[in-house]
């Protein structure tokens, strides 16, 4: 004949509660290697780290492609020239003012740079990907006649100003996105981090 | 000897017994009709799957640099490869129509109300992996189609609130979709998911064998019994369901070859186009469409362009598209009718079930198509007109007039 009840009811209930909750920690610690594992790898977050580029050599109007996370990012300095353009024929733009958030706080701005007279892009079209070309020259161009320097998508035809910012009537909907970015010194700038958010 | 062969293994394992309850003897309706016969052939493509899946491994390479010229080289150079590829892509597009079929069978007849709820749900799950089994095998081509459905698919993760992003770089384990991506993918898709879906199959057919098959009538046939306790209005599966299950399988086989041999592209809905072309992370193709039998879904997807409550338009797409899959599961409990079956339902079951196809189909092909604002107000009324169907059930299906239910199958 099986006891109706344990000998001692309650060492028997604090002992298969005490074994359950070691067993749930052990459970616990057992998935902490899988869910981790799902993560980047050590190699996949090297090839993942910030872009770091030398930008004192950069002359005004110039550009240089850095390769941030498998994409082009596009850094230009602008002449004090075409920065003037800048704010000229808003109404050809479709976000002139950067409301969709495609950019860091700290680039919501009319150059929507961190730093006035450079500007960060992210060169992938919001369109379907493809890489627009830096036309920095100013008035009559193939594509436009009266052109205030920028970016022009050969694929479909989007138009990106020297800010860029989408124009109106493209098929790119989006402005070029600003990639997180600081600049460590004057002259070094990191792509890929916010730095300390002023 | 063959019987003292059958004692020794029934001394050991319950072999016989086994064999005549889910096979021989089984009792089923004598009224299952052609409807009922997707079931079967669903586990015909299963087989197909998993024969043609382990060959068609045997020469995959699961590697970014490797996978398309991979299949190229199983296409081109393995002795009929290319045989067993369409062999897997069109055994892709037959478990998808089958089961749609095999869903609908027990939407109109009420298979999935009491006693058979569960029997429902472990469908649903089914099918619920047959989705992820159909994604992830998709991105193993690694074609251009196969990269960005994967983009869009996953970044949708991405558009969920505050956990969004970090979700996605865990889901990719990168910070894009790479080789990293495409293992775990393919880890999913050839070992996972399969073992899963051969898992809750075999239990789906358990709890089929003991609540026994609904019939289109929707009477309980276990109601009348004779003398040695079998149902009256059953056959037993052998012979009688075997063979005329056979006589279907042959015929299902030459539209399954058919389309293998002559038409394995399907026009361009079960393998793309754009597959053809290997995966480049800089180019997005023209129009990204995913294969004929997620359309429905990818329609829902993209008829929400409107942001609420604070969400993103995107977010929500999301989740009425998930919704549109998950909410099957619920119609045991959304079902309020005293009767099963279509056959003696009101005119609104009528009604809102013509409406659900209507909207499912007209879903699929939307989805199919480069969108028009136009085309998006349409798939904005069908999302509501397919969801109407799952979520006004509790009202119509219960203040209807039905026919009365005979207590015996009707035939002819």
């Amino acid at each position: 004949m099986q006891p109706k009840s344990p000998p001692n009811p309650g060492r028997r209930k604090f002992l298969i509660s005490a074994t359950s909750a070691v067993g749930a920690v052990g459970v616990a610690g057992a998935v902490v290697p899988f869910i981790s594992a799902f993560n980047p790898s050590e190699a996949a977050e090297a090839a993942g780290a910030p872009a770091v580029a030398d930008i004192g050599k950069l002359a005004p109007g110039e550009m240089i492609i850095v390769e941030w996370r498998g994409t082009p990012i596009y850094v230009v300095k602008h002449s004090d020239e075409s920065i003037k353009e800048i704010d000229k024929n808003l109404e050809r733009l479709a976000d002139p003012n950067s409301e969709t958030q495609v950019q860091p706080d700290y680039a919501k701005n009319k150059y929507r740079s961190r730093k006035p007279g450079i500007s960060v892009l992210s060169a992938v079209c919001t369109h379907l990907g493809c890489a627009p070309k830096y036309y920095p020259q100013l008035g009559v161009v193939d594509f436009d006649s009266e052109w205030q320097g920028g970016f022009f998508c050969p694929c479909h035809g989007s138009k990106f100003d020297l800010a860029g910012r989408v124009y109106a009537g493209v098929p790119a909907p989006d402005n070029l996105a600003v990639p997180p970015h600081y600049f460590k010194s004057d002259d070094i700038l990191v792509i890929g981090e916010d730095g300390d958010v002023a | 000897m063959v019987t003292k062969l059958m004692n020794w293994f029934d001394d050991r394992l319950p072999l016989t017994a086994t064999i005549e309850r889910h096979l021989t003897k089984y009792p089923a309706p004598i009224n299952m009709n052609i409807w009922y016969l997707a079931g079967v052939l669903l586990v015909v493509v299963l087989v197909i799957q998993l024969a043609s899946g382990i060959w068609l491994l045997m020469n995959y390479e699961p590697t970014a640099e490797g996978a398309f010229a991979s299949i190229q080289y199983i296409m081109r150079d393995v002795k009929y490869g290319y045989i067993i590829r369409y062999m897997h892509t069109t055994g892709a597009s037959a478990f998808f129509a089958l089961i749609f079929l095999h869903m609908f069978r027990g939407m109109m007849y009420g298979s999935y109300q009491k006693p058979r709820e569960l029997l429902w749900v472990l469908g649903w799950i089914t099918y619920f992996l047959l989705c992820a089994l159909g994604f992830t095998g998709y991105v193993l081509p690694w074609g251009q189609m196969s990269f960005w459905a994967a983009q869009v698919i996953m970044s949708l993760f991405g558009s969920i609130p505050y956990i969004g992003e970090d979700l996605l770089t865990w889901i990719r384990g990168d910070y894009l979709i790479s080789g990293i991506t495409l293992n775990r993918l393919f880890a999913f898709h050839v070992v996972l998911l399969p073992l899963a879906l051969i898992a809750v199959v075999f239990v789906h057919i358990l709890a089929l064998h003991e609540v026994g098959s609904n019939n289109p009538d929707g009477v309980d046939v276990k109601k009348f019994k004779d003398a040695d306790g079998v149902p009256l209005d059953t056959k037993p599966f052998f012979p009688y369901d075997v063979m005329h299950d056979l006589y279907a399988i042959g015929v299902f086989l030459i539209f399954f070859v058919a389309i293998m041999f002559f038409y394995p592209d399907g026009g361009g809905y079960v393998i793309e186009y754009v597959n053809y072309e290997a995966a480049d992370n800089l180019k997005t193709p023209e129009h990204i469409v995913p294969s004929w039998y997620y359309t429905p879904y990818y329609a829902m997807l993209r008829a929400v362009t409107f942001p609420l409550f604070g969400l993103t338009a995107k977010f929500l797409g999301f989740v009425v598209m998930a919704a549109g899959i998950a909410i099957f599961v619920a119609l045991p409990w959304l079902d309020r009718s005293p009767v099963k079956s279509i056959r003696y339902k009101g005119i609104y079951s009528k009604f809102f079930l013509a409406l659900f196809v209507i909207s499912f189909l007209a879903l699929g092909y939307l989805g199919a198509v480069p969108s028009t604002p136009a085309r998006t107000i349409a798939a904005q009324i069908f999302t509501v007109c397919y969801f109407a169907y799952f979520l006004l059930m509790p009202i119509y299906s219960k203040y209807e007039t039905c026919k009365p239910v005979p207590d015996r199958v009707q035939l002819g």
